[in-house]
């Protein structure tokens, strides 16, 4: 067998088997017909339907609101832990403490959801807060698991930064305060904004967890999506589908290019 | 390079004993954990000076140097510069500037933006900021390269601009950690030579640490050799070179042929070393603070031998030995013999190769005689 002609038909069969399905989606997003089936010609009168649709709109409008509020909170709360885990290099329990940072990424969600909601109601009955579930709940569970992914990224760009930097900062005069705003932050904040854009798009995309803790009234866009299909597949919801997946795409394609950009140009000879 | 010597007073200061050194170390020792990185240095090092600290690593000497900017706490001991007590100072306080050895050059900022960095911090106004950023680009010569970044600069522009950025700010005091040590050799060379007419302009001083013998003997006024935390030497090139005060010393610079002996003769104005390994009697024809029958070293620099075909007469009997070539090095200006002596000893002689494509030059395993004078050698007590 040739390597030659192998590899690319490999290539197109992945790519075919990952995208074949969204393809199809975009495409019937586009059909007349009610049906979503049958192929009866172009248009794009399912767009203009589901913005009249104002239980979609609003579940949409919640779903934004708490993809950011929580990526900011896990921003923080992620860049803290990178910077412990990075710049505190021999402090006990480390490894443990990166382990446990990272574990949200390979929970499962069900259990993460299930875990969250005994939590919550625990509290519940022990401290009197969170006063039921809605959209609170919701933000604090989708802040844990994306403060994780912030980490990562974080972590990965403090780890090859250069600590001289800071050091020549100083050196020249300024503050540990003025070099952290002065070289410090502007050398990381590509990672610092990837890192929010991607929980931003984990935060969107999240239908299990958010199904155990939100309450009555604080459907997100998923679970509105999800019951609706329940009843039968409206077009409409193909033309959601269609926009939330430019939406996520844009997220991780600005997240990817910041990534590469942020990488230290190794340009020495 | 190093400093030509007018009058020596005027440029050694560390010559005059009522000199007021500019930088003191007094006992300063530094612990990581349990690991001793400097113990108990004391060193004054003089204005205008251009001082290596050389060692190989792990010797404590970027240890040191971190100290002298403040990075890093003496666990014991005090830094004073300019007779101002600097221990407890923070670095940004500090009138020291450093010159990092990975240059940490600011990424996100311009050639300009980088030298201004720590004029803009001391609230300089902007008109004299550029001023002095101009007249920085002009010295390390790079005028037309301003406005780029870091990136787009190959590794000896940014070794200048990292030299014009710790200049920026006419520090007293300027620490360089291995200036060099990431050019290629060619540019390396030219760069030293540009160092230190930069120096002279400026008389600035410099303390540079390295751990390349050859950059520390053309760049230094004076030289602390650094063994596993403590200062093993401190002295000119030449003192450091010719008048090793230790076995670590003579070893580490250079290349030295180091036998033992025994002391036979002991008096005031020679002493007699008999070695069993170089096969014959060492004549040294000064006094040494030993004692007869003493175990001590005796070390010599391949190019104090001198090799022949006829046996010379020697020096009271000793300074004569004999062995075959081995191994002939041919480096062009000279040649290094390794000859094996009767003892099986191996000891290296360079003789310079002053005949064209000389016929008639010794060459492989034949016998010959080495003979030295009655000063060549340093006699070593440690």
């Amino acid at each position: 067998m040739r390597r030659g002609w192998f590899l690319p038909i490999a290539a197109a069969l992945g790519f075919a088997f990952l995208y074949a399905p969204i393809v199809s989606l975009v495409i019937f997003s586009f059909n007349e017909s009610k049906l979503v089936t049958v192929w009866s010609g172009f248009s794009t009168k399912w767009y203009a339907e589901l913005f009249k649709d104002p239980q979609l709109l609003g579940a949409a409008w919640l779903s934004l609101q708490i993809a950011a509020v929580s990526a900011t909170m896990a921003l923080v709360l992620g860049t803290l832990a990178a910077v412990a885990l990075v710049r505190f290099r021999r402090f006990k329990g480390r490894t443990l403490f990166s382990g446990m940072v990272s574990a949200p990424l390979v929970m499962p969600d069900v259990i993460t959801g299930l875990s969250l909601l005994l939590l919550f109601v625990a509290m519940e009955s022990l401290l009197g807060w969170p006063q039921g579930r809605g959209m609170l709940t919701i933000i604090i569970a989708h802040a844990t698991f994306c403060t994780a992914y912030v980490c990562v990224v974080v972590q990965s760009r403090l780890s090859d930064f250069d600590r001289s930097l800071e050091e020549a900062a100083m050196d020249l005069g300024a503050s540990p305060i003025r070099t952290f705003f002065d070289v410090t932050l502007p050398i990381i904040a590509p990672a610092l904004v990837s890192g929010w854009l991607l929980g931003f798009t984990l935060s969107l995309d999240d239908l299990v967890i958010a199904s155990f803790v939100s309450g009555p009234g604080s459907s997100t866009l998923p679970m509105v999506i999800f019951s609706k299909v329940k009843l039968g597949v409206s077009p409409d919801v193909n033309a959601l589908a269609t926009i939330i997946i430019g939406i996520v795409a844009l997220g991780v394609l600005g997240a990817t290019i910041l990534q590469l950009r942020a990488r230290p140009k190794k340009a020495r000879p | 390079m190093a400093k030509k010597p007018q009058l020596a007073i005027d440029t050694r200061p560390w010559r005059d004993p009522a000199a007021k050194p500019f930088v003191r170390i007094k006992n300063v020792t530094k612990k990581f954990g349990d690991t001793i990185a400097v113990h108990d240095v004391s060193l004054d090092i003089y204005k205008s000076e251009l001082f290596c600290l050389l060692g190989g690593s792990g010797s404590g000497k970027s240890t040191l140097l971190r100290m002298l900017a403040g990075f890093e706490q003496p666990t014991s001991g005090t830094i004073e510069i300019d007779g101002q007590d600097m221990t407890q100072v923070p670095p940004y306080n500090r009138p020291i500037n450093m010159m990092f050895q990975s240059y940490a050059l600011f990424p996100h900022m311009n050639v300009e933006q980088n030298i201004a960095y720590g004029l803009k911090r001391d609230h300089m106004p902007k008109g004299e900021i550029s001023d002095r950023v101009a007249e920085l680009l002009a010295l390390v010569k790079l005028q037309d390269y301003g406005k780029r970044k870091p990136h787009q600069l190959s590794g000896g522009q940014r070794q200048r601009v990292a030299l014009a950025r710790a200049l920026a700010k006419r520090p007293k005091l300027l620490l360089l950690d291995e200036p060099l040590g990431a050019l290629d050799k060619k540019l390396r060379e030219e760069t030293q030579f540009e160092l230190v007419k930069i120096q002279e302009s400026l008389g600035v001083t410099f303390i540079v640490v390295t751990h390349d013998q050859e950059e520390a003997m053309t760049l230094a006024t004076r030289i602390g050799v650094m063994n596993q935390g403590e200062i093993a030497m401190i002295g000119e090139p030449t003192d450091i070179y010719e008048f090793p005060n230790s076995r670590f010393v003579a070893g580490f610079i250079g290349s030295a042929n180091m036998v033992e002996g025994v002391v036979t003769e002991d008096e005031p104005d020679h002493v007699r070393i008999r070695s069993a390994e170089l096969g014959c009697d060492i004549y040294v024809g000064h006094g040494v603070d030993c004692a007869p029958d003493q175990l001590l070293w005796w070390a010599i620099r391949p190019e104090k031998m001198h090799l022949s075909r006829e046996k010379p007469e020697g020096l009271n009997g000793a300074n004569v030995t004999r062995g075959i070539v081995e191994d002939i090095a041919y480096l062009g200006d000279m040649s290094v013999y390794q000859v094996v002596l009767d003892s099986g000893k191996h000891i290296r002689v360079s003789q310079t190769n002053s005949v064209r494509g000389n016929p008639d030059a010794i060459t492989w395993d034949e016998p010959v005689f080495v003979t030295w004078g009655d000063n060549a050698g340093s006699v070593l007590t440690v």
